[in-house]
């Protein structure tokens, strides 16, 4: 017993040592303190930061939140003394929170360097966040697996098109080798993202673009049977059973595509690093999700919900620190070479770096070709319950338990009574 | 001696202690009350509404549906882990082979954090609804309460097993013997001796069964989630979704509200429970 109690003791000795060197070093000087969204960014701005360091001498911690938890730790965060200097909200659903911490960037360096001041997320007449990335998102093809099954991305110009070439690849799926047309539609809270915020896009953008507004406290739900359409075609043409969909992850579904079991997965650029370790750039493509309403002119769907926003309540010192390491990512060699090449980015700023990542290249061709890109609405999404109210929805009805009024009435009507609740 | 010490020492024993208590738990609870008359997004910055929160509750259909739920759950998950971690403790505590084996088996699962025993049962129990073709956990609310129990059990018996053992080791040889000479079958010797004389025993395991099945969270929130469409969402859970899955301030101050309210429940059920079992116990 004494054996074990002195090797305790000096186990815990040499913890609260580890706990004390852990301890920064006492910052007199300004430092920055960056909570990031993205998981899969993480290692890239780690990097991206001890090399700001290394530069200027000036401490940046970057801390990721996990992913789907990044407004519990913000809220955990923002009140402790040393409380992120630098954070993100997703749109203006998101601003309506953090307003009241959240600086006015009207006049810094860092706006004047935006290409375009639609990337400002303005609240009256103050700017309190900036976009930093642009993102798009649709089908991500296999070429290589669709040139097997004797098509080509040319074949796939529209929604029916798409349906046809699907079809029949989930008809002759064993003599491909595949599982199914489309990775498996991951419905599992963790990633049910993609469909009940991402696909759930196209028919608000729709509807949007039918009654010319941007935003809406009813959303009508004019555009919901392309949205059926979509998404049985999901499920019928899986890799997998839809009654198995509700314990499906995203990551399960890039697994199948990683492992050529699945030709098309629905997913954004940000995936460009992950599949490149795989595919070359020849071999993967990004084709808009056809909804079957404007095939002819739709393009990827583009936009962005990382806008940057800066601590109000933080020191002077950390402010400007903040600001001048923010204008330093987008500005800098260093900088806007880890944004563009390690991290896959496309910035808003005028000083950026081509990046090589294949699908934002495509989606400059779609522009270049006279296609739409298709904005992302879902920033105006009422809630983080309205979405989950789509995703069990969906879930049900993909599984056979729920019909597909569920969903309807949890888009149209769960939109109404978010909408006002949180009015 | 030791007396004397004590009088003379007692801050060195109890001061940290208290502090600790006052610093982690009384400090913030009160400060939790507060915040639940206020409008916040984070604790710095908060309006104060007075009572408007509480008046909200009422009107939220999903706090009583995870009330009622709630209450289900932790009565059925406290009888049954009570009577399995007792049947279980009576069977070891028998003279087979390779006892002590089986303590520490039983009672390895409550080593595991509830998050990690979710997702480890969510797969094991999809793998099986799967396969008998039943819908899975988070489209069924039945599988996923049913689910959620078999968890909590496999999870809790092992820890009510150990404090039911240490109970009937107690139980003084001279009153079995006494009531087998008496002619007592095996039956009578249990339910009219060992069972009175661990009272203490059940009543610190119903106490802690009952509480553990009323706060019960990450194996909710890793099991099912709530899903389907909050069918299956407990309190803890409706408070934690409230708190961070709404948007606009207000939200914040109603999930503390709720958390009060969720909290005054608990104490009341605890302390009805530890009257009524601790009436039952008797000094041998």
């Amino acid at each position: 017993m004494m054996k074990f109690g002195k090797l305790f003791a000096a186990a815990a000795s040499a913890a609260m040592i580890a706990a004390i060197a852990a301890v920064p070093a006492a910052a007199d000087d300004a430092s920055v303190y960056y909570l990031n969204f993205k998981p899969e960014a993480d290692e890239a701005w780690q990097e991206l930061a001890k090399a700001y360091t290394e530069e200027t001498g000036v401490p940046v911690t970057v801390v990721t939140a996990a992913s789907g938890n990044y407004e519990t730790t913000l809220t955990s965060e923002i009140d402790k003394s040393d409380a992120p200097t630098l954070f993100q909200v997703n749109g203006p659903i998101g601003l309506a929170n953090w307003k009241d911490y959240c600086l006015d960037l009207t006049g810094s360096e860092i706006v004047s360097n935006l290409t375009s001041d639609a990337f400002e997320l303005k609240d009256e007449d103050a700017i309190y966040g900036i976009a930093y990335v642009i993102e798009s998102y649709g089908i991500i093809t296999n070429k290589t697996l669709l040139e097997k099954a004797g098509y080509t991305l040319d074949d796939i110009k529209s929604f029916d098109d798409l349906k046809a070439v699907a079809d029949d690849i989930q008809a002759r799926k064993d003599e491909l080798g595949v599982k199914g047309a489309f990775a498996s539609t991951g419905m599992d809270g963790s990633s049910d993202w993609r469909f009940k915020t991402h696909l759930a896009n196209l028919p608000i953008y729709y509807e949007y673009q039918a009654d010319g507004i941007d935003n809406t406290d009813a959303i009508k739900g004019d555009f919901l049977d392309n949205y059926k359409a979509v998404f049985d075609l999901y499920i019928t043409d899986s890799t997998c059973d839809p009654a198995e969909l509700s314990a499906k992850t995203g990551d399960d579904a890039r697994a199948e595509f990683l492992n050529g079991e699945a030709v098309f997965y629905q997913n954004g650029s940000w995936e460009y690093s992950s599949l490149a370790e795989n595919f070359s750039d020849d071999e993967i493509a990004m084709i808009p999700i056809y909804f079957g309403v404007d095939d002819e002119n739709q393009g990827l769907c583009t936009g962005t919900e990382n806008y940057w926003c800066v601590n109000a309540d933080a020191s002077e010192e950390d402010i400007q620190a903040t600001l001048d390491f923010m204008n330093w990512c987008v500005t800098s060699e260093t900088g806007t070479d880890c944004m563009a090449n390690t991290m896959g980015f496309t910035i808003p700023f005028k000083t950026a770096v081509e990046s090589p990542n294949v699908f934002v290249k495509q989606d400059a061709e779609y522009t270049a070709n006279g296609k739409t890109p298709v904005s992302w609405n879902f920033t105006t999404m009422p809630s983080e319950e309205w979405k989950n109210g789509v995703g069990s929805a969906l879930t049900a009805y993909a599984a056979g338990t729920g019909d597909w009024d569920g969903v309807v009435s949890a888009f149209v009507d769960g939109w109404a009574s978010e909408a006002a609740l949180a009015g | 001696m030791v007396g004397k010490a004590i009088r003379k020492y007692w801050p060195v024993f109890v001061l940290p202690t208290f502090a600790a208590f006052l610093i982690g738990f009384v400090w913030p609870f009160i400060w939790g009350i507060y915040l639940s008359m206020c409008q916040f997004t984070s604790v710095k910055k908060a309006t104060f509404v007075g009572f408007d929160n509480y008046v909200k509750i009422l009107a939220d259909p999903t706090f009583s549906h995870s009330f009622f739920l709630t209450v289900a759950f932790a009565v059925i998950s406290s009888i049954l882990i009570n009577v399995l971690a007792f049947t279980v403790a009576t069977m070891l505590t028998t003279n087979m082979k390779g006892r002590n084996v089986f303590r520490t088996i039983f009672f390895m699962p409550n080593l595991i954090g509830g998050i990690v025993l979710g997702y480890i049962w969510q797969t094991i129990l999809n793998g099986l609804l799967s396969m008998w073709g039943q819908p899975l956990l988070a489209l069924s609310a039945k599988n996923g309460f049913i689910g959620m129990l078999i968890l909590l059990c496999w999870q809790q018996i092992g820890y009510m097993m150990i404090i039911y053992i240490a109970g009937l080791n107690n139980v003084s040889p001279d009153l079995t013997e006494a009531a087998a000479i008496d002619g007592a079958t095996s039956w009578q010797t249990l339910f009219k001796v060992k069972i009175p004389m661990i009272m203490p025993s059940i009543t610190i395991c119903t106490f802690l069964t009952l509480t553990n099945g009323f706060k019960m969270f990450d194996q909710n929130l890793s099991l099912t989630g709530g899903e389907p469409a909050k069918a299956t969402q407990l309190l803890a859970l409706n408070i934690y979704e409230t708190f961070y899955s709404r948007s606009g301030k207000q939200w914040k101050g109603i999930g503390q509200a709720k958390a009060v309210v969720f909290f005054l429940i608990v104490v009341l059920i605890s302390l009805i429970q530890l009257r009524t079992t601790s009436k039952r116990e008797v000094q041998a």
